[in-house]
């Protein structure tokens, strides 16, 4: 390893490791189209004309920058610390995905490549692949596990209005595991014409560095706009954790902010007790999957196993190999909420601020509301708010017994 | 000299080439695994690949991800494959059993435990999928130390730039990858194979076997042209598929379609 002890302001190093964690394990069909991407993302991302491009894009086709709101109300019922809300629901395409696939788009658009693949667990990242395809006229196709396809019917509808074709994975878990599976195939079988845009900050390297990259703007903006509002900097940060690129977007322009404490909040499911659930660094143990090395939820002989999660996006075994070393050096505090904590969040915050969120944002909602009222009424909390809630409606209905 | 390498040297001897064939280990049932190895060796497999389930078979088509689900509905294990192996050494000392699969498992089991364990059961060689010689280093010196082979695998999207780091860390033999896609794919490209065993032989001498595509006699034939080895995976993971209720004609039909093979190559 050719990192200090405990560093994790300057990762990854050249190889992709974080720490223990990270790496290229793949097979060796992908190994040259990794090294492609790699070498024009190392000179892209210096190139002040991409970086305009990309600032440009996320300007006027996304909207950036997304409002810091000060949730008072909600700040005052729960009694304690003040409450932010990142707004990264006001994106077009109603999430911070899109942040990523714009930037992926134009590294696709540079290597000439015609044919765009990705996975989604919720459908918000395959949504977001979709739109960047058909403004760039990109062929493009969304790798969905079964059971998500059917839980996210919305979504499923509005990549096939973008011009995508969504083909729904009926192997293993048919979650989104199993989509990344699949797309890995698809991705060996024609790595020549294809870009593989990965929603998260896990994959092979330099797929957890690019999409960091591309998601920290949420963490700039949010630095910038709690200085200018507040004069100081908020005392906590708060996230949910799928594969962690909300998170780690919103985190890492702070690390070095020894004064900000940060909780990454994972999907606790029925309960970490119960096993059902998908949260790898709380209860999981560092594997391969997935061309990185990270927490994952295994079982004794290296076979992945099941999760469980209300939120589809949040529904996957393990996570990006930076959350993984940002727990073991113990910057980030990783915790569970479960379904029910999660739920009850998405109806306050619609019923008190008339703001629907996503249930996996519900999740960093559900254990601010806990952490708050621990706090002091002049410190500040910034949580998150990743997505909006309307894909989630039909899931939400169900519980409540509705047919819509 | 390790049992593969001396395999391999004596077919080249006779100007013949290797039948790799590949099963997955725990399929259709725990216990039709060892009868299926003898079966395989007594129709003229030179070395066997068995295949350790993994739920994620990342590199892998339909048919061998039915495969490993079914094995691991059954409850394979690293430990029940490592013990497959050991009942088949019983029997059979010659034939080399390379085991083939993705790094977790054998993560999971722990690296120096799995060296100690697999050479203690017999077992030759290791082919990970998802483990490029870049990250090899710490198996591959434990792997070494066991008397296991590593083989690695080069596929068509390898630069030439790239295959001498790949044969410097490869042991046994080297796993030539004939086509992009996963396995069972049905795109061979003979010719496409010829030219690139030509560029993988002008870097090393380890012998290349090439697998994916290869479903029948003739493919073997046609591939057994240019390369040292060759492997059949999905063809007969499909036929014990269709087999799988009926013991005693899975194990002749393995047995048929492993003698065509041969036939196909030795011809």
């Amino acid at each position: 390893m050719s990192q200090n002890p405990r560093d994790f302001l300057h990762t990854p190093d050249d190889l992709g490791n974080f720490g223990p964690y990270g790496g290229r394990f793949v097979s060796e069909t992908l190994m040259a189209a990794l090294d492609e991407l790699e070498t024009i993302y190392d000179q892209l991302s210096r190139d002040p004309e991409f970086q305009a491009a990309f600032d440009k894009d996320l300007a006027h086709y996304v909207g950036r920058p997304s409002p810091l709101y000060h949730a008072e109300r909600w700040s005052q019922k729960l009694g304690g610390a003040q409450i932010f809300l990142k707004r990264e629901d006001l994106n077009h395409t109603g999430a911070h995905k899109v942040n990523n696939t714009i930037g992926q788009a134009l590294l696709a658009k540079y290597t000439g490549k015609q044919r765009v693949i990705a996975e989604t667990g919720a459908g918000q990242h395959g949504v977001a692949s979709a739109t960047v395809a058909a403004r760039l006229g990109l062929e493009c196709e969304v790798f969905m596990g079964a059971e998500d396809v059917k839980r996210q019917s919305l979504n499923v509808y509005r990549m096939k209005l973008l011009g995508a074709k969504v083909t729904p994975v009926t192997s293993g878990t048919r979650t989104l595991k199993d989509a990344m599976n699949e797309a890995l195939r698809d991705w060996v079988a024609n790595v020549d014409e294809t870009f593989y845009i990965i929603g998260t900050v896990a994959g092979p390297h330099p797929y957890p560095k690019l999409v960091r990259d591309f998601q920290c703007v949420i963490g700039r903006e949010a630095r910038q706009q709690c200085l200018d509002q507040n004069g100081r900097l908020p005392d906590a940060l708060v996230a949910c954790v799928g594969g962690g690129s909300n998170a780690i977007g919103l985190f890492h322009p702070f690390l070095a902010d020894e004064s900000v404490t940060m909780y990454g909040v994972e999907a606790g499911g029925l309960g970490l007790a119960s096993g059902q659930h998908a949260a790898p660094l709380c209860a999981g143990r560092p594997g391969v999957l997935h061309g990185n090395r990270t927490y994952l939820m295994e079982d004794d002989s290296g076979q992945i196993i099941h999760t469980h999660s209300v939120s589809a996006g949040l529904d996957y075994p393990g996570v990006g190999p930076e959350h993984a070393w940002l727990k073991d050096c113990g910057r980030v505090n990783y915790v569970a909420v479960d379904d029910d904590e999660a739920l009850a969040a998405f109806r306050n915050l619609t019923r008190v601020e008339g703001i629907m969120p996503a249930l996996e944002s519900s999740h960093a909602l559900a254990y601010a509301a806990k952490l708050a009222p621990t706090m002091d009424r002049d410190q500040v909390i910034v949580i998150n708010l990743s997505g909006r809630g309307d894909k989630d409606i039909h899931t939400v209905a169900e519980i409540d017994g509705i047919t819509i | 000299m390790s049992r593969i390498q001396a395999r391999l040297e004596s077919l080249q001897q006779q100007g013949r080439k290797a039948l790799i064939p590949f099963i997955t280990a725990g399929d259709p049932q725990l216990d039709a695994t060892v009868p299926l190895l003898h079966v395989l060796a007594e129709a003229g497999a030179d070395i066997i690949e068995l295949g350790i389930p993994f739920s994620d078979p990342m590199a892998d088509g339909p048919v061998i991800q039915l495969a490993d689900e079914r094995a691991l509905a059954n409850g394979a294990t690293t430990c029940h494959v490592l013990s497959m192996v050991q009942e088949f050494r019983h029997q059979d000392q010659q034939t080399p059993i390379v085991l083939m699969g993705y790094l977790n498992p054998i993560e999971a089991y722990g690296y120096d435990k799995f060296a100690r364990d697999a050479a203690e059961a017999g077992v030759d060689g290791l082919i990970l999928v998802d483990l490029p010689p870049e990250a090899a280093g710490p198996c591959l010196e434990r792997f070494d130390a066991a008397g296991l082979d590593t083989i690695f695998l080069i596929a068509p999207t390898t630069s030439d730039k790239r295959i001498p780091r790949i044969a410097a860390a490869g042991r046994g033999y080297l796993y030539y990858v004939s086509l992009k896609g996963v396995t069972g794919a049905g795109n061979l490209d003979v010719d496409g194979v010829r030219r690139k065993l030509e560029t993988i032989r002008k870097i090393t001498d380890l012998p290349v076997a090439v697998g994916f595509g290869i479903k029948d006699a003739e493919t073997a034939r046609l591939i057994g042209e240019h390369a040292d080895g060759v492997v059949v995976g999905s063809a007969l993971v499909k036929l014990i598929a269709e087999f799988q209720d009926d013991r005693d004609a899975m194990l002749a039909r393995v047995g048929e379609m492993t003698r065509s093979l041969r036939q196909g190559l030795d011809r």
